[in-house]
This record gives C-alpha cells, sequence and structure tokens, in this order.
C-alpha cells in the first residue's frame, strides 16, 4: 500500500484561541478506512480542514496525494479538492435543487462534459440507494437520504480519498449503519476513508484503525477496541 | 462559461424580489448620477452659449480706407483662433444700437459711433488670456484706435467654467464612488444569498473565477438594467423641468449609451469587490 496523505508534526494554533492541533503526524494508505475521534474541540474538525487544504498548518506539513501545505499556492486548492471527497454532519445540500441537480453542480462547477453529467448522477444515486428520488427535493428525504446524497455529490469526481466530518451526528441508529455500511462499500472500492466520528460504539463495531485526539494531540493510533471500551 | 450564464440568470429567478431590489437601488443611485450628469450637461450648454458671445470688438480710427480695411480683415480672418470676423459700419452700429436699446434710439447718431471690426472666437481661445493675446495683437494695426473685449466679464466667465468643471469632477467621482459602493453592498446581498452554493462550489474544486463569474454576470446585468432604468427616471426628469420651468438639454445617445455601458461597468466592478472578500472568506470556510 502507498500512502495516500501524510501529517508531519502539523500544528494549527489560532490567534485568539490558541492550539488547536499539536504536532500530530500519521499517515494513511491507500485504501484504507481510518476513524478520528475526540472530545468535541479536540482537534478532529481542524484536522480535516487541514487534510482539504481550508487551513493550512501553522508548524509542520501536511502532505495530500502530491500536494504539500508547505508549497501548495492557494491557486491549486480547486485542482486538490477536485480529487476529495468531503462530507459533513449538516449535508450542506442546495436546498432549492432537486436531488439530482445537487449531484449534478459538482460536476458541472468542475467542468465535466455536458453529455456525461447525466448517466454519472444516475450511477451515484444507484451507488447510495436513492435512485427512486432524483427528482425529490432535499427537504422532502429524511436525514439518512440527504447525507446519501451528500456522499454522492463528494463522489462525483471519483476522489481518491474520502473526508467525512462527523457525517452521523445528525442521524438516527439505523441511518448511521446505513450510512457507514455505504462508507465501507465505498472504501470497498478504493477510496480511502476519514471519517471523524464520536460514537465509539461505531469504532469499536468496526475493528478499523482509529486515531484519537484529546487537546489537540495524538494520543492513540491503533485498532485496539478494548481500550475504548473502557472509555465508555 | 454558458454555466456561469445560466447560473447568473437563475440568481433572478430563485430570488427575483432581491434582483429587483438590487437593480432599484442600482437605479436610483445612478439616478443621482444621472441628475447631476443632467445639471452638469446644461451648466455646460448654458455656459457655451454665454461663451459664445465672447467677441472682440476693434474700434477703427477716422477714416480709414476700404483698402486698409479689407487687408486687415484679411489678416485676422486668418488667425487661428479666429472663428468669425465682419465690419461693423457706423450705419449697422446705429441700427443695432436703436434695436437693442429702444428707449434711447433718439439719442443715437450714426456720426458718434465709430466704425468697427467685430471678432468671433473659435472654442478653445475665449480664456482670458487667448483674448487679451490677440486683443494686443488686434491694437497693433494702425487703423485700429481701441480694442475692447470686456477683460473682466471674460475672466469672471473663465473662473465660473473653471469652477464648474472642478466642482463637476470631483461631485462625479464622489457619485461614481457611491454608486460603486451601493452596488457593491446590493451584489454582496446576492452573494451572502447564495453563501451556501459558494461554499459548495468551493468544496467540490471550483476555481475561483468561476466562482466569480456568475456573480460578475450578475452584476453586469444589475447595472446595465439599473442603468437604464436611471436613464428613464432622468428623462422624466428631465422632461418635468422642461414643462414646468425652463428649457433644458438631455444627455445624446451616445451620452445614454455611456451611460448605461458605465452602469454594467460598476456592477461588475461592485461584484469584483463584493465576491473577491467574500471568496477571501470563503477559503477559511469551505
Amino acid at each position: 500500500m502507498s500512502g495516500v496523505l501524510r501529517l508531519d508534526a502539523a500544528t494549527k494554533e489560532y490567534p485568539r484561541t490558541g492550539v488547536a492541533v499539536r504536532d500530530v503526524s500519521f499517515e494513511v494508505q491507500k485504501g484504507e478506512f481510518v476513524f478520528l475521534t475526540g472530545a468535541s474541540g479536540s482537534g478532529k474538525s481542524t484536522l480535516l480542514k487541514m487534510l482539504s487544504f481550508a487551513e493550512r498548518p501553522t508548524r509542520g506539513e501536511v502532505k495530500v496525494s502530491g500536494f504539500t501545505s508547505s508549497t501548495m499556492r492557494d491557486a491549486d486548492i480547486p485542482q486538490l479538492r477536485r480529487r476529495l471527497g468531503i462530507v459533513f454532519q449538516d449535508f450542506r445540500l442546495l436546498t432549492d435543487r432537486t436531488v439530482e441537480a445537487n449531484i449534478a453542480f459538482a460536476l458541472e462547477v468542475t467542468g465535466a462534459a455536458k453529455g456525461t453529467i447525466g448517466p454519472r448522477v444516475g450511477r451515484l444515486l444507484t451507488q447510495v440507494g436513492l435512485a427512486s428520488k432524483a427528482t425529490s427535493m432535499p427537504h422532502e428525504l429524511s436525514g439518512g437520504e440527504q447525507q446519501r446524497v451528500a456522499i454522492a455529490r463528494a463522489l462525483a469526481n471519483d476522489p481518491f480519498l474520502l473526508l467525512a466530518d462527523e457525517p452521523t451526528g445528525n442521524l438516527d441508529e439505523r441511518a448511521t449503519r446505513g450510512i457507514v455500511q455505504l462508507l465501507r462499500e465505498i472504501n470497498a472500492l478504493g477510496t480511502a476513508v476519514v471519517m471523524a466520528t464520536h460514537d465509539l460504539s461505531l469504532i469499536m463495531r468496526s475493528g478499523h484503525r482509529y486515531l484519537e485526539l484529546e487537546r489537540g494531540e495524538l494520543i492513540y493510533d491503533g485498532t485496539d477496541a478494548r481500550r475504548l471500551a473502557r472509555h465508555q | 462559461m454558458r454555466l456561469a450564464l445560466r447560473e447568473a440568470l437563475l440568481a433572478f429567478k430563485r430570488a427575483p424580489l432581491l434582483s429587483v431590489l438590487g437593480i432599484t437601488t442600482i437605479a436610483f443611485s445612478l439616478f443621482a448620477f444621472g441628475l447631476f450628469g443632467l445639471v452638469a450637461i446644461n451648466i455646460r450648454e448654458a455656459l457655451r452659449a454665454v461663451e459664445d458671445r465672447v467677441e472682440v470688438r476693434a474700434f477703427l480710427v477716422d477714416g480709414t480706407t476700404e483698402d486698409a480695411l479689407s487687408a486687415v480683415l484679411g489678416d485676422i480672418g486668418a488667425f487661428p483662433e479666429v472663428r468669425e470676423v465682419g465690419y461693423v459700419s457706423p450705419d449697422s452700429a446705429l441700427a443695432r444700437s436703436r434695436e437693442e436699446l429702444a428707449e434711447f434710439s433718439d439719442v443715437f447718431d450714426a456720426s458718434v459711433l465709430p466704425g468697427s471690426i467685430e471678432i468671433r472666437l473659435r472654442e478653445g481661445f475665449r480664456d482670458p488670456r487667448s483674448v487679451q493675446a490677440l486683443s494686443d495683437r488686434i491694437a497693433t494695426y494702425p487703423i485700429v484706435d481701441d480694442v475692447r473685449f470686456g477683460q473682466e466679464w471674460v475672466a469672471k466667465l473663465y473662473n465660473v467654467r473653471t469652477i464648474a468643471v472642478f466642482a463637476g469632477t470631483g461631485l462625479g467621482v464622489v457619485f461614481a464612488l457611491v454608486a460603486v459602493l451601493i452596488i457593491g453592498s446590493t451584489i454582496r446581498m446576492a452573494v451572502l444569498a447564495r453563501a451556501r452554493e459558494i461554499e459548495i462550489m468551493r468544496l467540490v474544486g471550483a476555481t475561483n473565477w468561476f466562482v466569480r463569474l456568475p456573480f460578475l454576470i450578475e452584476g453586469l446585468i444589475k447595472g446595465a438594467l439599473g442603468g437604464v432604468l436611471a436613464v428613464g427616471m432622468s428623462w422624466l426628469a428631465h422632461t418635468a423641468v422642461t414643462r414646468s420651468l425652463f428649457e433644458t438639454v438631455f444627455f445624446t445617445p451616445s451620452q445614454i449609451a455611456l451611460g448605461i455601458v458605465a452602469g454594467a461597468a460598476l456592477g461588475f466592478v461592485g461584484s469584483l469587490l463584493s465576491v473577491g472578500r467574500h471568496l477571501r472568506a470563503a477559503w477559511r470556510d469551505a
């Protein structure tokens, strides 16, 4: 396996609130599924922001695919974003557009050929199990379904890495299971997944590698589920 | 480009009220600019009409021969600053005086009025210095007894004109800046209304220019439509003043076209500033 992302002593410090992430180093391999956990304010979202280059580290370095935080220009960020998928807890859909228009939007703005958009959207909707909801508006969908639309949009440009920031945070248990299952299926097709969650039972059931943050520091990197059981 | 145009036009469809509000705001700010423009061109026209009356009059010595007179007339007529030169005989001067000052018509007598040369000047040579220089030159002809051009009047006229140009330019710049700020705020409202869309564009890898373009087109269209409305409102104001107060001149077709283009340009610049500011912030949020 080869690394798709790597952090070397990455630190993010804000002028007003201080250090959010301190000296964090880890690597994620191609096709790997990694959880990121920790209490609220532990630095999970900041870490994900650094991985999508929404934030640059104050010290240290972040490398995602061929892009390096210390040398990358802002103008290059769109090139990286086209190869990443990003989903959030609050879905972030365009509420005035249909499900298919939401997904098509991601393809249109990145310059996909017009003739390829419709079939691609159809395949993505089938992949996330929403083929019958193509013309629905987001408000007509359940939370789990809206998150599936967001995931389909994130997959539109065939990313090598999917970053998910608490994607099940707003969902009930059943919808959560469905979303995690979907992310596993995506991962099985070769896309690396980094998912932030504070749902420890989710991590324990999965058996995947997890990174635990505490006050911005990486305090654990491994697969020991028993350790988490002690936290619960 | 087609997608950017579609997104720009969709913005009007999705938020018609906001769009109408934006266009109206732009129209009123450009209308204020237009009113100022109307006042400026009418003052300029009035000054031009007054300036047109700037003339130099050279009174001739008694006994000037026709040969000498025609030689001087030909000479002066060839000066680059002279638009028109003519001889006013004592009889013509008498007729004109009686016509202009009818109540004193019996006082005038042709014998007291000398013959004179009347010189009208081209535009650009009606400032006090040019008029003085020309007068000095004309005064050197032996057949010329005296040269008059109303020095004080020309100086005052020129001062008024200078003040009008400076005040006009200054106010014009201020109005244009105000228009840019208002248009910028209007577009900023549109940008904020579509903040989610921008955020998603950034998220999936749209380039800066791709994000900007729909807003720039929107600003351009709103500015142009606001310009058209402002021209309409200015025309109504012009018509109302002409009907109820005094005759005024309106913009020429090329000035109208320039106004609409300026509206579009202000819309474009306002959008550029607003979107640029928003995008700088959006990088941190996306």
